[in-house]
């Protein structure tokens, strides 16, 4: 058992290690710099695709150009930008409870559509019928029980007998998904499956302007849940929870009653949002009423480290890219594929830095510098 | 006889971010010897070893075998110079045989022949005097079985340079004793021994020489023969330890917590905790020995409610006949219930009714001390979870084994841990954090816990500390029963200390301390009786003042019950 060994001592190039710690203000420098970095590469990239397409050089500067011009161009942009932002933080929002639990919930697209349905539901069958305001109030209830109830079917057979949230969440998108066509069916009876847009049951213009009142009830929403998680006892016992069932059954917390308590809120606030999509904005529901926006909503919340006042940023940093990035292949006139590919790029980045958040890199010679962590305990 | 090296480190140094694990060690290890390596926790013996068998690679130093520098980059390097490592926690597939498990990742010329490997395996026990057979499947075995196939597979793969992490951190005195045997046959046929340890005892009993780290730096390294367990203890923490532990007469010991006839089985059906009987008394630790998953865990989770007996009687007993009633942790409502229920007279014995009577005037009754208890409060904690055994005011402490998976939440601060217990005080929906913020002050001061603030995950701090914060918090609770278990599990020697100097304390206010230890030596010295279980079952209870070593060692591994009642 002898072996062929190379003499020479030779560390290697490049070794890792586990940082102890990070103040925070660092991790988010680290992750500035990867979208900052994302964004020159996705220059870089549709730079040269771009030439090559057009046979055109085209200045690099006209990609960014076109990147901000996607959101914030005309105040009309920015208002629909901050509208497209606000119905994407709200289902982020609503999926934090249970993330922070660690019930991995990716059925926000389901509650939401849910959340449409039961407002617009109201409206079919209530609406001229009885006064606008108890119109809007019977479809706000309806929408957040049908929310809640979606959510909390898996929590119960989570919490009785532990099957996966995951994908039972998942399957129940698409039982909501076929319940509205379902409903279209029935309630479209001139064979367009189209529902026309009802005269009822719409939100007041608050401000002089179509989507402030949302922007508003969803920034509510973000400080509210903030306040929740980190200031109360449920919140305390959410992250409880979530870091250790041991733990919190230990001291006696009793981890069913979390679990269906929090995922009720889940799907309250995402039958909340969906009420905001039916009265608020559509007055009709379609199939893709959420347009995948439960998905998104899914990474906006994890890249905040579901942290409710940081997902306002990262919302609006997930919205800019897909609106910057459709802009640019309207501008440039180049295929549809380049949004996701840029969209790709740049979450790869912001993804990819985490690691450089959790390890150090060590060069071979410098192995002596060793900065001093005053924070290491360890 | 000349003497050959075999290991030999030169000047090795290894940093973490801006700590230094090891600072220039010079170690060497002859063939024929059994070098012991002597420390605290976290003095670098772990890292220095983990660079010999390829796990990190050294910042600075080099690294000789038989005389060669070498690069040790990864574990297989390690092995083509015939270094391996016995680690402490064990690796081996449990559905595999003894053979199957040491012969697994093995590259070898020719065909697979169980029956080959087999016999080379019963070759190599019978060498050295291991008892196994090969042909036995791990989950069958016995720690100590698991520990000989540990040993073997590093054997059957040429190693002639041996390290072992504690190895006898999970082995009966019986087994220590055989498995000393084995490691002088090892040494008499020339192989190079590397031990880890931090029992003084072991070291002087089966070491040539000692190696004394402390805080990454090498001390010194001297002849077993000429040193004594005094000195290595003075070279090790850097000053004088009295290794004396402190044991007071109880004082009017009291029955405080009965358990009678227990029945556990786990959810796969298997008999866990049998017919366990026991009495703890108030003002008296009680140990309790066995090998590691005898059902200790078990049975400490039963008592404070965290297991579904199947039977059995947990019950908590608090003297309290003719004392005072007071509000003191009971609601108005509460009061009138027990009143009601006829557990109260007046100073007369007449039984005391509140009917009729306002809550002001029974307030003043109450508060004027002219209400006294009937009975004493004698509770059956059976089939209570722990909120509703806290909800009665029973004061019952649990410090788990897994303290950062059980006892406190690794992500959380010092601050936050100590809301566990108390979060639900005061008034509903937002939380209180200021008097969990002094009670981790307090904790901090008092027990000299290092922590950077209240707010610095406990994950991160050291053993010793989070262990500290763990304790520190279920004392702060003021129990009537503190439950123990491996509560200096991986602690140095002065932590160690802290934590039965607290023992003590708690004992000393009538606190009944039931005491999970692994170190027979500790429960021997600390322990006012010792109650020894194996599989599950009472084997016997002890006076620890009387008791020997061997005698629990017996206990240990003996398996018919316990039959006389009570003890």
């Amino acid at each position: 058992m002898t072996a062929k060994h190379t003499p020479a001592v030779k560390e290697p190039l490049v070794h890792l290690s586990k940082r102890s710690s990070i103040h925070p203000l660092h991790a988010w420098a680290i992750r500035l710099i990867a979208v900052v970095l994302g964004l020159a590469v996705c220059g870089l990239v549709a730079f040269l695709l771009i030439e090559k397409i057009q046979e055109k050089p085209e200045k690099i500067w006209d990609f960014y150009n076109a990147f901000i011009k996607g959101s914030f161009s005309t105040p009309r942009k920015i208002w629909k930008f901050l509208k497209s932002l606000s119905i994407l933080l709200g289902i982020a929002l609503a999926l934090t409870p249970a993330f922070r639990m660690r019930f991995w919930n990716i059925g926000a697209e389901g509650q939401t559509l849910m959340g449409v349905l039961g407002a617009i539901a109201v409206d079919f069958y209530l609406g001229g019928k009885m006064p606008e305001w108890l119109l809007l109030i019977l479809m706000l209830l309806a929408a957040l029980f049908c929310g809640a109830l979606w959510a909390v079917i898996p929590a119960l057979f989570k919490a009785k007998w532990n099957t996966n949230e995951t994908l039972f969440t998942l399957m129940m998108n698409y039982i909501a998904t076929f319940l509205v066509a379902f409903f279209l069916e029935v309630w479209v009876t001139n064979g367009s499956g189209a529902l026309p847009k009802m005269k009822t049951g719409k939100l007041p213009v608050v401000g002089g302007n179509d989507y402030l009142l949302i922007i508003l009830v969803v920034l509510f929403l973000a400080i509210a849940l903030f306040i929740y998680l980190n200031y109360t006892k449920h919140g305390y016992e959410i992250s409880v929870v979530g870091e250790s069932e041991r733990t919190a059954r230990y001291v006696g917390i009793s981890v069913r009653k979390v679990i269906i308590r929090t995922m009720i809120l889940s799907g309250l606030l995402c039958g909340l949002t969906g009420y905001l999509i039916g009265a608020g904005l559509d007055q009709s529901i379609t199939t893709n009423s959420v347009g995948g926006q439960g998905f998104t909503a899914i990474m906006v919340s994890w890249l905040a480290k579901f942290n409710p006042l940081m997902m306002i940023f990262t919302a609006a940093l997930i919205q800019m890219l897909s609106q910057g990035a459709a802009q640019i292949s309207q501008d440039l006139n180049v295929s549809g594929a380049l949004p996701s590919v840029i969209t790709g790029i740049i979450l790869f980045f912001i993804i990819g830095c985490e690691f450089f958040i959790n390890y150090e890199l060590h060069f071979r010679g410098h192995g002596q510098r060793g900065k001093a962590e005053k924070e290491g305990v360890k | 006889m000349e003497k050959q090296l075999a290991l030999q480190m030169k000047g090795i140094t290894k940093r973490f971010g801006g700590i230094v694990a090891n600072n220039q060690v010079d170690l060497d290890v002859y063939r024929g010897e059994i070098l012991a390596i002597l420390g605290e926790n976290g003095c670098g013996k772990t890292t220095l070893m983990n660079m010999i068998s390829g796990i990190y690679f050294p910042d600075e130093g080099k690294i000789f075998v038989d005389g060669q520098e070498v690069v040790i980059r990864s574990p297989k390097d390690a092995f083509a110079h015939g270094i391996g490592m016995i680690h402490q926690h064990f690796k081996l597939v449990d559905l595999f045989t003894a053979a199957e498990n040491i012969v697994l990742g093995v590259k070898e010329e020719g065909r697979y022949d169980l029956k080959d490997v087999n016999a080379r395996v019963t070759e190599i026990a019978e060498k050295y005097g291991f008892h196994i057979d090969p042909k036995k499947k791990i989950y069958d075995m016995s720690v100590s079985e698991k520990q000989t196939v540990e040993i073997i597979k590093v054997l059957y793969r040429g190693a002639d340079i041996l390290i072992l992490d504690e190895p006898t951190a999970v082995l009966t005195p019986q087994e220590i004793v055989r498995l000393f045997d084995v490691l002088r046959r090892m040494k008499e046929d020339g192989k190079a021994i590397i031990i880890i340890t931090h029992k003084l005892n072991e070291v002087m009993e089966v070491s040539d020489r000692v190696a004394i780290l402390r805080r990454g730096e090498h001390i010194a390294t001297v002849e077993t023969k000429d040193t004594n367990e005094a000195q290595l203890t003075e070279m090790m923490v850097g000053k004088k330890v009295d290794l004396n532990i402190d044991r007071y007469d109880p004082e009017n010991a009291v029955p405080r917590l009965i358990v009678k006839d227990l029945n556990l089985y786990d959810q796969e059906g298997i008999h866990v905790l049998k017919d366990i009987s026991f009495t703890a008394n108030g003002g008296e630790i009680l140990g309790i020995a066995g090998i590691a998953g005898s059902g200790q865990r078990e049975l400490l989770e039963s008592i404070s409610g965290l297991q579904p007996l199947r039977s059995g009687e947990i019950t908590f007993y608090n003297p309290k006949k003719n004392k005072p009633v007071s509000f003191y942790h009971k609601t108005m409502k509460r009061v009138r219930e027990l009143a009601a229920q006829g557990a109260f007279h007046d100073g007369q014995g007449k039984p005391v009714s509140f009917d009729g009577m306002s809550n002001k005037a029974v307030w003043k009754w109450v508060q004027s001390q002219g209400v006294l208890f009937n009975e004493d409060e004698v509770v059956n904690l059976r089939d209570k979870n722990p909120m509703q055994i806290r909800a009665l005011g029973i004061h019952l402490s649990f410090v788990p084994e897994d303290r950062l998976g059980m006892g406190l939440v690794g992500s959380m601060g010092i601050r936050d841990n100590m809301m566990l217990r108390s979060y639900r005080k005061g008034p509903a929906g937002f939380l209180d954090r200021k008097k969990p913020q002094a009670t981790a002050e307090k904790i901090i001061q008092a027990l000299e816990v290092s922590a950077p603030n209240t707010n610095t995950p406990v994950s991160r701090l050291s053993g010793g500390n989070v262990q500290k914060v763990l304790v520190g918090r279920e004392i702060a609770y003021v129990p009537k029963v503190l439950m123990a278990a491996y509560p200096v599990r991986g602690l140095d020697i002065n932590s160690s200390y802290t934590i039965y100097n607290l023992l003590n304390a708690q004992k000393e206010r009538g606190v009944a301390v039931i005491f999970v230890g692994e170190d027979l030596d500790v429960l021997l010295a600390l322990c006012d009786r010792i109650m020894v279980i194996n599989s599950g079952t009472v084997t016997g209870i002890v006076d620890a003042r009387t008791a020997t070593k061997e005698q629990l060692g017996l206990l240990m591994t003996k398996t018919e019950p316990l039959r006389k009642e009570g003890a």
